[in-house]
């Protein structure tokens, strides 16, 4: 088997952050851990060739880094691609994530490793990843797990359930059959449970991040407020098109001095709930009629003239993330201290 | 933030929680009528300024008291 391997300029041995800009260059053969991958992958296997590019050129000059990563793949034609793999380090991650994607587009197989809160798992979700630690600590676990599924994935067998094969969940669900239907699977988890036993659940819940309380407002009467809903409120005929479930986006919409939401001109398209009655009163999900009241009368400084809307329902965690961070830049731009946001 | 479901809300990070009303009429009720209506969803943005001036380490919920929101 004839693999390629992709490295940073760290792993690469080149230097560390001073030399992060260096531009993708291919070497023959092994370099660094790729000696040890080298070896893991056994008798009749070698790597043929390393890709290595600094961290801050793959992040900066993505588009450059790409069409590299692409070149040097077409003219290696190797029968496995291996990125890193890259532990919890973010940029590289990134990059070992891209790598895995371009390999798999032009129909090599690709392997890396991540711990499990490396970005890089939401650049390319279905990246074959296996479970690495945070540091290079971990680097021969990790490499020994690449070497196993890298070679299945290269013999070009179908590869089962990651709990099974041992690689990070790429969130994709196939049907199949269980030995035990759910309720009967459900009932066994929950006596596991009640009985303080193991057990492992199908749906695993993405863990929350505990984002620390911003500091107060000193007075509301000098304050300025923006307004948010991840309610689906949008102008009539939902001029973004906004999915009722499984929403990527959020758009601003003009309020224009407005003193109430009227049904005439506003609706509600979120699909998570009945949505009739907010339909026929949007200020039940986004209270500006209460809210200009309250401007008019001096107990709120300000209103930005416009709302932040996104359609909450079945929005995966991380486009939640992202949504937040760029409402929350849009809103301190148009110089609000504080933000009113309700969910449906 | 407003929300129907506290214990999500909370759960989720939410460090400055105002209990709705329901999910379908998260800022008001529309059985009040629309005086009683118009009053409660006042009652609830006021709440919002008090949660936004209120020092808070942890998500904290901010409750309108029961017998405003029958009676507002």
């Amino acid at each position: 088997m004839r693999a390629a391997h992709y490295l940073n300029q760290f792993f690469a041995g080149v230097g560390g952050e001073e030399v992060a800009d260096t531009p993708p260059h291919a070497h023959e053969g092994a370099i660094g851990p790729g000696r040890l991958l080298e070896s893991l992958l056994g008798d009749g296997s070698g790597i043929a060739t390393t890709l290595v590019c600094g961290d801050a050129f793959f992040n900066e000059r993505a588009d450059d880094a790409h069409a590299a990563v692409e070149a040097w793949l077409r003219e290696a034609h190797p029968d496995l691609v291996v990125a890193g793999p890259a532990f919890a380090a973010g940029r590289y991650g990134v990059a070992c994530a891209h790598v895995c994607r371009i390999a798999e587009e032009l129909g090599f197989p690709a392997v890396t490793g991540f711990h499990p809160e490396n970005p890089g798992r939401l650049t390319y979700p279905r990246a074959y990843a296996v479970p690495a630690g945070r540091t290079a600590a971990g680097m021969k676990d990790a490499l020994g797990l690449i070497a196993v599924l890298g070679s299945k994935l290269a013999a070009g067998g179908e590869l089962g359930p990651a709990e099974r094969e041992g690689y990070l969940p790429r969130g994709i669900r196939r049907p199949g059959y269980r030995e035990k239907p759910g309720a009967e699977r459900a009932v066994d988890m929950l006596v596991a449970k009640l009985r303080g036993e193991p057990f492992v659940t199908e749906i695993p819940i993405d863990a929350y991040d505990a984002v620390p309380p911003a500091a107060p407002i000193a007075d509301p009467a000098t304050a300025t407020i923006g307004l948010v809903t991840s309610g689906a409120i949008v102008p009539k005929g939902n001029p973004d098109r906004f999915k009722r479930a499984s929403e990527t986006r959020w758009s601003t919409y003009e309020l224009d001095g407005r003193e109430a939401l009227s049904s005439d001109e506003f609706e509600c398209v979120h699909g998570g709930f009945f949505n009739l009655i907010a339909c026929e009163n949007p200020n039940f999900v986004l209270p500006l009629d209460a809210v200009r009241a309250l401007e008019q009368e001096g107990a709120i400084g300000r209103v930005l003239d416009f709302y932040c809307a996104t359609s909450g329902n079945d929005q995966r965690l991380a486009d939640c993330a992202r949504n937040g961070r760029e409402i929350a830049s849009a809103l301190v731009e148009a110089g609000a201290n504080a933000a009113l946001l309700v969910a449906t | 933030m407003v929300s129907a479901l506290p214990p999500i809300a909370l759960q989720a990070g939410g460090n400055r929680v105002v209990k709705g009303v329901k999910i379908e009429h998260v800022c008001g009720d529309p059985s009040l009528g629309s005086t009683g209506d118009a009053a409660l969803r006042r009652r609830i943005v006021e709440r919002c300024l008090d949660a936004v001036s209120a020092e808070v380490t942890k998500p904290t919920l901010f409750e309108i008291e029961e017998a405003e929101a029958a009676a507002p």
